[in-house]
């Protein structure tokens, strides 16, 4: 078993507005084990992101981490002091965003963003700087680097434009990276490019990644373990072959049987009920309860994240001794959806 | 042509002009929809796929004629609807609808769902005013919506429940032919199957066509009957679901649909990877408009357009491809000119790249 460079506990981030709290994350435990990719996948709104921004303390107001802890290499980032929080953010830990022209900055050319990052971290100069930022773009497989370092984020497109932002990313070897939906707003064919280039980098860097994401697809094609992220709440933590042959949650399940897919003949979609509900109509026990097919009686308590017998972990009643709904339910029949 | 077709598209075109100079005088023309053919049949859903600014909307709103067709013909259940004025526009509107990616952008805020439903059948005059409060009922039902929410706003409903008040609304003038731009792109996915259910039941129900314009391809999977596959302006193959999916014969289908992520972890795809990225619509390439990024291009590409013609040897009868070596890729006799499955070869390869698409587009649109 590898060490794990980041290990979160019941992190809870919530927003106060007008006098109510929104409990964003609620419970988050996962951990990313050294040089993997862990991928988290849930909808929109479910909190992926406030995650990510809660591990590189990234929350202002009215947003607070309000309790749990996160473990990167043996330091409790929730405690650590802002300076030392500085240098962790870029030089350890890198994030990527869904949409790099808001992380781009317009008015600056790519090489002056690159070397004020080489700047900032590693003190180089502008002679310096400008050829570590050529051999980056090339790295990101930017034709041309030395042409392109002089121009600006917007005479790029879409696709390079997110190459750059891995470039960036990626300037100052970090330890983790942090992919928000790095490739939602692509097509798929730059997705493949950006998605494959991610692997490899992380292999020649050795680097760990956390992967976010909506796609199931890009979840099975790029990570080794899983989070699956309904309501604040991580509801099933996998390695990425049990999540797909045998998935536990009835909300993961929900996902599988909704997803129409290219590469089979399908009949009907089996959807999930209902949508996700609004932060004040959370229900107070299973948060999947107004949704979920099994929901029991003891359903309107809140299950607690399990380990089970092949070391993942699933937050749902069915599989406790405390179950007191059907007996032996099926809760995932693979004959019925393929 | 047959009596059950519906929808006939020849030869569209769509150019937008680009203003420039101090007299605003037209310097150049935008070609989104460059000489695009294809038909629907009754009952049928054909989708139209491809990447961003190939042309799919641009297509879609020609159709309805919410812009003005450059040149090309299009014929509605066999009457020309080009040269419609706009009163008889306005009445062919009501069999042809359209359902938007944004439910929330194309619903009026300050409308109810009562309201919205009403001015819509008002507006086409389908239905007689007193029979329309009952009508409403029948409607919110049919798409899943409760009947005590009638005198909601859009903004009190999730984005799910927003896109079936979309298709209530267009279902509400008895339509023939539903055009879905990306209509369940922007839903998550337990959401989207239930709004994909709806589509396919109210289709059998109604005897609805869709044309579905989509770039997510285990959707257009899903609920298509045939594909149309664009590539800048232009259809580069288009056949049966099953002929395109399993057997796709153009380079850029076959690269496209390589490229989808495949949600099973012991199944892996191989990857074939493009170089570049998808060229500017303003000076097209000439000859193949596929040949920048083509991993098969020879000189003959670079001149020569290919027309779209049938090719397939495995599943004949309409399957139809654009590509001078369609044949010959597929028997193994002409192969690629660089390592496909290899990222660092295709980004290496300058190829398609165009400098400053982004720029000259956005100038294009203001
Ligand atoms: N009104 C307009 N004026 C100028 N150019 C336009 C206009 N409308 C569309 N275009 C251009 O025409 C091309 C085709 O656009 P279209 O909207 O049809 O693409 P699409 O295939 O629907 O893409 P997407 O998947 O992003 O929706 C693009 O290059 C676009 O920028
Ligand atoms: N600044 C904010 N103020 C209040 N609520 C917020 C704020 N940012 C995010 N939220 C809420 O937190 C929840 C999780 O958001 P997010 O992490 O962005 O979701 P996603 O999983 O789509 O990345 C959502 O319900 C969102 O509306
Ligand atoms: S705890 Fe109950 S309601 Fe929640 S997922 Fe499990 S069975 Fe369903
Ligand atoms: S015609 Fe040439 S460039 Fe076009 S797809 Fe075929 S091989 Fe490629
Ligand atoms: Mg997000
Ligand atoms: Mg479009």
């Amino acid at each position: 078993m590898s060490e794990n460079i980041l290990d979160i506990n019941d992190l809870r981030t919530s927003f106060f507005v007008e006098g109510n709290e929104i409990k964003a994350v609620d419970g988050v435990t996962l951990q990313v084990p050294e040089g993997k990719t862990l991928g988290i996948v849930g909808e929109s709104g479910s909190g992926k992101s406030i995650s990510a921004l809660s591990i590189l303390q990234l929350i202002d107001d009215p947003g607070k981490i309000v309790g749990g802890s996160i473990d990167f290499n043996g330091e409790e980032l929730t405690d650590v002091k802002p300076s030392r929080m500085r240098n962790i953010r870029g030089n350890e830990i890198s994030m990527i965003f869904q949409e790099p022209m808001t992380s781009l900055n317009p008015v600056y050319t790519i090489g002056q963003q690159l070397r004020e990052s080489y700047k900032i971290h590693e003190g180089l100069g502008k002679k310096e700087g400008t050829k570590r930022a050529i051999e980056m773009l090339e790295m990101v497989g930017i034709p041309s680097p030395d042409k392109r370092i002089d121009q600006y984020p917007y005479e790029l497109s879409g696709g390079m434009r997110q190459r750059v932002m891995i470039a960036m990313a990626l300037a100052c070897k970090p330890e983790l990276l942090i992919a928000d939906e790095p490739t939602t707003a692509l097509d798929v064919t730059i997705q493949s490019q950006i998605l494959e280039l991610i692997k490899e980098l992380q292999e020649e860097i050795g680097m760990s990644v956390i992967m976010i994401t909506h796609d199931l697809g890009v979840i099975a094609e790029t990570c080794d373990y899983v989070a699956v992220m309904y309501c604040g709440q991580i509801v099933e933590y996998a390695d990425v072959e049990t999540l797909f042959d045998n998935p536990k949650h009835p909300y993961t399940v929900g996902l599988l049987n909704s997803l129409p897919r290219h590469d089979m003949d399908q009949d009907e979609l089996i959807p999930i009920k209902g949508s996700v509900p609004a932060p004040d109509e959370m229900p107070a026990g299973c948060r999947f309860a107004p949704r979920c097919p099994h929901a029991s009686n003891i359903c309107s308590q809140m299950p607690a994240l399990e380990t089970q017998e092949d070391g993942n972990d699933v937050r749902c009643w069915i599989y406790t001794d405390q179950w007191d709904g059907e007996k032996g339910v099926k809760v995932y029949d693979r004959e019925s959806t393929s | 042509m047959t009596e059950n077709q519906l929808l006939k598209v020849a030869n569209l075109k769509q150019y937008f002009p680009i203003k420039g100079g101090f007299l605003g005088r037209t310097v150049n023309h935008v070609k989104a929809v460059d000489d695009v053919s294809f038909t629907i049949n009754k009952g049928e859903t054909v989708s139209v796929v491809g990447e961003s600014g190939c042309g799919k909307s641009t297509t879609g709103r020609a159709i309805l004629r919410l812009d003005e067709p450059t040149e090309g013909k299009i014929e509605f259940d066999g009457q020309d609807i080009v040269s419609m004025n706009k009163n008889e526009m306005r009445k062919m509107r009501s069999e042809m609808q359209i359902i938007f990616q944004d439910p929330y952008a194309s619903l009026n805020p300050r409308k109810t769902v009562r309201q919205t439903l009403n001015e819509a059948m008002e507006i086409q005059d389908v239905v007689p005013k007193n029979e329309r409060n009952d009508r409403i009922i029948e409607l919110m039902e049919t798409v899943g919506l409760q009947r005590h929410q009638i005198d909601r706003f859009p903004h009190e409903f999730s984005g799910g429940q927003r896109q079936r008040i979309g298709i209530a609304r267009a279902l509400s003038v008895n339509p023939k032919l539903i055009i879905c731009d990306e209509a369940v792109s922007a839903l998550d996915v337990s959401i989207q199957a239930q709004v994909l259910n709806l589509l396919k039941k109210l289709q059998r129900e109604y005897d609805l066509t869709y044309m579905f314009i989509a770039h997510d391809l285990g959707v257009v999977r899903h609920i298509s009957d045939r594909i149309v596959v664009m590539y800048l302006g232009k259809v580069v193959e288009s056949g049966d679901t099953k002929a395109i999916f399993e057997n796709p014969q153009h380079p850029y289908t076959k690269a496209l649909l390589s490229a989808i992520p495949v949600p099973d972890p012991k199944n892996k795809s191989e990857r074939i990877f493009l170089r570049g990225d998808v060229p500017s619509p303003i000076d097209p390439p000439q000859g193949c408009r596929f040949h920048t990024r083509c991993p098969y291009a020879t000189d003959k590409c670079k001149t020569e357009e290919p027309l779209l013609e049938e090719k397939d040897s495995v599943m004949t009868g309409s399957h139809d491809v654009a590509c001078h070596y369609a044949k010959d890729i597929q028997s193994g006799r002409h192969k690629p000119t660089y390592e496909m499955t290899d990222v660092r070869k295709a980004l290496d390869e300058e190829g398609g790249d165009n400098e400053s698409t982004g720029k000259e587009l956005e100038d294009a649109k203001n």
